[in-house]
């Protein structure tokens, strides 16, 4: 159970909007005109600009796109240069870089090093040669494994995998010979995400059309359940639906605050941010961002004010995702209610399904709970 | 909205007809007026352009400019606008300058074209002296064709053949020339034809409504004969009686006597229907019109009640009155108990202008307070819960339809049930009884078999089949009502491949080994499902509820257990397995506005649904268990 105290200062997210080549099955938002870099990292410093006075300080920093990996050293001093200089980060702030294996250059990860990275996160997916090339994957499974190996003598206070399973075709065990792999290092950190083809990507499109099944319901039960079990006795936490930490202090701090519902800050193209009560988002396209910046206004899409109910039914959808689950206090102070005597039916009904255990002041999903965390969230 | 290269007569002044009154002076004044007038109506079978040629005659006639003119104007509800269909009555007159240079007032009722509200049709009929009788030039006689021909025969009018949609190319006029012949006995020779959508043909008809179809007999000045036909609720005026005046006159001023319920009222207003109403200073024999008289509610106006003045009353009723009886029984529930005042509030309101829809308090153990309501059939059910859910904004829930049964116990006391939770004590009952129907079915030799099996499916009995002409039957057969109201008419659609025609009447009771079918949904019984069955087809019935549920009733967060009984024996069931993984992979920054709008969604499709125990039933289960096979 994880009994850690929520941190609930704003994140800080930066968007590198640039990939060498586009993965079938992500659909964040990247282009492939790395020319564009420069242009970009100027127009970044712009939007940083326009936030200092509502976003001063922050205790976590993510750097996410795309693929942050591409940028060389002139480009990520220039980056870290420009953070430093608009924002304050608290000590011993959380600082996270996401690298894809094929850009594994030893000089430029230790660079990030030296620039304060603190976390890097590494965009396996799998050490499965046939998988990386289903997912159409720029890395095979030598350079993944080269480097992990290197990173973890590299100096980073924690260190996370990212892998994916339910491929067709794959089985229980084929999957978990990828996380046992991972096991064996001192990787602290690992994100175990079940294969979503989302609409609008061409793997997307290929599942609709046919041309492969996805498993059936009882297969991703099982997947989700064993994997768990299986890096439980490796002594990861299963803290959220997708992350698993290897000891309290190696959970995702920065991703923490989406779960918490505490406020971020996303700059760069299609990045999100929160303050508690509004979401907005940045234009989805590196031009349209780079023309408002040009004209000095901030590159928002679309933004929403959020009333009780939304924030309600959000911190319980949220909150269903993490082990932890519901802060009872909090949640009826928050929201004017007394959630234990006004779902008291429903709730006694999912206990006695094993979904969910009410105790230590909190609405904690069980792993089956997790699970259907979405359906949990609508009472 | 007119057709291509139609043109408009110009239309003379309405002022000029009504501005001759009758006056009381030697001579034949109330005669030559009389003259002038001619009442008729459009009968036709579903679809055979009843209303589209009721917009063409009004355009023609120039009632209505042009420009204002909305297509099927007599339709103005949304739903049956929607449906194609026509549920209430309204009339309409028509100045109309002949050939021959006299002026008329044609007056135009509009009736329901639905077999649910054949009794309305019937007053309307009553109401005329003569019919347009429409028929399709590519369908043909059809089922319904046929009803409302005898409706006009029986009311002694006088019927003028139109055939309509020349236009289309599967029209087969010869064909339907020879049907007038042979299947309605009519002389073939006298038929018109036309095309509605195209406007072809109708000076013609205008033509022929003034030669043949008789002026109104009646005498002025006798007692007050006026027969309604129609009632309406206008929330600025209350109720507007639609009346046709056979004998007398009435004015504003007078106190008039409702010969069935005995009521009287005092006249404010009465007037002729030019689309919009027009008041005038007397309506009297042989004109239609209305009449408002402080009547609070449709429900105290009797379609085919007779108006008559209260100091001078007229010696009987006119013929053909008969109490309006709702069929079909379902009771009404709101999804969230907190609506119920706004239920009762729409009810309300809505019954101010369905005079045959009834309702009174009811409540279920399963789904809490609600109301017990009357329908003339199930498509009436259907208007109903439309426009309480579209026009009052409710989300509601019906439970299970069902017939009115009669049940004689031992002790003699006989008893009407149509809700299946007063059911009685099975050890008392002597004898139950079910309504039946004797149905009469229009369709091609090749269905006949397939139809038959249906039929008998729904156990039918003492059939009697006959070939109205070559390749096409005429099949009778009298069937309990229980086993129609459902899914009959559309099985019999889908078998017919569409060319059979469905028409029925409510004949009698008969004894049968009746029932009740409960149904349990994780072991608690759920008596909105419930529903009163023939033993013998209980089992059967009991297993395709059972199936049905499980497709209606979506997976939840728990296994689900439907089981059918009776009198405590369970004698059908399925199990619902719980959903166990929903939860996406991915929640990120990025993520959380879409997925929180994806649940919103979800949330409000929940609503729509009513939680009984810890399960989620929407609306579509409680119909779904009528279903039968084969769908």
């Amino acid at each position: 159970m994880d009994r850690t105290e929520e941190n609930r200062l704003p994140g800080l997210y930066i968007h590198i909007p640039f990939c060498k080549t586009k993965c079938p099955y992500c659909n964040f938002y990247s282009t492939t005109a790395l020319g564009c870099i420069d242009a970009f990292l100027k127009a970044l410093a712009g939007e940083m600009a326009l936030y200092p006075e509502r976003f001063p300080h922050f205790d976590t920093l993510y750097i996410g796109g795309g693929t942050p990996s591409v940028l060389d050293r002139r480009e990520l001093e220039t980056l870290f240069k420009s953070l430093r200089h608009t924002f304050s980060f608290a000590p011993r702030a959380e600082i996270t870089v996401e690298v894809n294996p094929a850009d594994f250059d030893a000089d430029r990860f230790a660079f990030l090093r030296d620039l304060g990275v603190n976390r890097l996160n590494i965009g396996v997916q799998s050490f499965d040669d046939g998988v990386l090339a289903f997912l159409g994957r720029r890395h095979n499974a030598r350079e993944a494994k080269e480097a992990v190996a290197w990173a973890c003598r590299s100096g980073f206070d924690h260190l996370g995998l990212d892998l994916i399973y339910g491929v067709p075709g794959q089985s229980l065990e084929g999957w978990l010979e990828g996380p046992g792999y991972a096991a064996t290092f001192p990787v602290d950190h690992l994100s175990c995400y079940q294969l979503t083809p989302e609409r609008g990507t061409p793997l997307g499109a290929r599942c609709q059309n046919g041309e492969f099944d996805l498993p059936d319901e009882q297969s991703q039960l099982d997947f989700f359940l064993r994997t768990s079990e299986f890096l439980g006795r490796f002594g990861f936490l299963h803290y959220e639906v997708s992350n698993f930490a290897r000891g309290p202090g190696a959970m995702a701090r920065h991703n923490r605050k989406y779960w918490d519902h505490a406020p971020y800050l996303g700059l760069g193209p299609a990045a999100h941010s929160f303050d508690g009560k509004r979401r907005w988002w940045n234009r989805k396209s590196l031009a349209r961002y780079l023309e408002d910046l040009d004209k000095g206004l901030a590159p928002v899409e679309e933004d929403e004010c959020l009333t009780p109910d939304q924030l309600r039914l959000e911190t319980l959808f949220l909150g269903f995702r993490t082990r932890r689950g519901i802060d009872i206090a909090r949640f009826d102070r928050d929201f004017g209610s007394d959630i234990l005597s006004e779902k008291a039916e429903i709730l006694a009904r999912y206990t006695q399904e094993g979904l969910i255990v009410i105790e230590n002041g909190f609405i904690a999903p069980t792993l089956a709970g997790m699970a259907v965390a979405d359906q949990l969230a609508l009472i | 909205m007119s057709p291509e290269g139609f043109v408009f007569p110009d239309a003379f002044s309405r002022k000029q007809i009504f501005c001759r009154w009758p006056r009381k002076e030697p001579g034949n004044e109330y005669v030559l007026f009389m003259k002038s007038i001619r009442n008729f109506s459009i009968i036709a079978h579903i679809d055979h352009g009843k209303s589209t040629l009721a917009d063409r005659l009004i355009q023609y006639t120039g009632v209505v400019d042009a420009r204002n003119f909305q297509d099927q104007i007599l339709d103005n509800m949304d739903i049956e606008r929607e449906r194609g269909i026509t549920i209430k009555s309204q009339a309409v007159a028509l100045p109309y300058r002949s050939k021959s240079g006299a002026e008329y007032t044609l007056n135009l009722l509009d009736t329901p074209g639905h077999v649910d509200f054949s009794y309305e049709v019937s007053r309307s009929l009553a109401s005329c002296e003569g019919v347009l009788l429409l028929i399709d030039a590519a369908q043909g006689v059809q089922a319904q064709t046929i009803a409302n021909l005898y409706l006009a025969m029986e009311n002694n009018l006088e019927i003028i053949p139109v055939i309509n949609k020349i236009d289309l190319p599967s029209a087969d006029v010869e064909r339907v020339i020879e049907q007038i012949d042979s299947e309605l006995g009519l002389d073939a020779d006298l038929h018109l034809k036309c095309s509605a959508k195209d406007g072809i043909g109708i000076e013609e008809i205008l033509e022929a409504v003034v030669e043949r179809i008789p002026p109104p007999k009646g005498d002025a000045d006798a007692p007050l004969a006026a027969l309604i036909f129609d009632a309406q609720y206008d929330s600025f005026r209350g109720t507007v009686i639609h009346c046709r005046i056979f004998d007398g006159t009435v004015k504003p001023g007078d106190t008039i006597l409702f010969l069935h319920n005995k009521a009287t009222y005092r006249v404010e207003e009465v007037g002729h229907f030019l689309i919009n109403r027009q008041k005038t200073d007397r309506l009297t024999a042989g004109e239609v019109g209305y009449i408002i008289a402080g009547v609070k509610t449709v429900s105290d106006v009797h379609t085919g009640d007779t108006i008559t003045h209260e100091n001078r009353p007229c010696e009987k009723p006119l013929p053909g009155f008969k109490e309006v009886k709702p069929v079909v029984f379902a009771s009404i529930y709101p999804i969230a108990s907190d609506d119920y005042e706004d239920l009762a509030a729409a009810l309300d309101k809505y019954k101010l202008n369905d005079a045959s829809f009834i309702y009174q308090k009811d409540s279920s153990v399963a789904l809490g307070q609600g109301f017990r309501c009357g329908f003339l059939g199930l498509l009436h059910l259907d208007v109903v819960q439309e426009r309480l859910e579209r026009e009052y904004d409710l989300s509601i829930i019906l439970s299970v339809p069902s017939v009115r049964y009669r049940f004689t116990l031992k002790d003699g006391t006989v008893l009407y049930v149509d809700n299946p939770t007063e059911y009685p004590d099975p050890l008392s009952i002597a004898m139950g009884e079910e309504p039946y129907i004797r149905a009469v079915m229009m369709l091609p030799e090749r269905y006949v078999g397939t139809v038959m099996k249906l039929c008998m499916e729904k156990r039918g009995v003492n059939s009697t089949l006959n070939y109205t002409s070559p390749g096409r039957a005429e099949l009778v057969y009298e069937m309990p009502l229980a086993e129609v109201i459902y899914d009959f008419y559309d099985r019999f659609k889908s078998v017919t491949q569409g060319y059979g025609s469905f028409d029925y009447d409510l004949t009698d009771y008969r004894e049968s080994s009746l029932v009740l079918l409960d149904i349990l949904v994780n072991g608690e019984k759920v008596d909105a499902l419930s529903q009163i069955v023939h033993r013998d087809r209980a089992r059967a019935r009991g297993v395709l509820a059972c199936d049905r549920l499980k497709e209606e009733i979506p997976r939840q967060m728990f296994k689900i257990a439907i089981q059918g009984a009776i009198g405590g024996e369970v004698i059908s069931r399925s199990t619902i397995s719980p959903f166990r993984k929903d939860v996406t992979a991915k929640c990120y920054g990025g993520d959380i506005s879409r997925k929180r709008k994806l649940l919103e969604k979800q949330r409000k499709g929940k609503k729509r649904m009513k939680m009984i125990g810890q399960v989620s039933i929407p609306q579509s289960a409680f119909l779904a268990v009528l279903k039968t096979d084969g769908d």
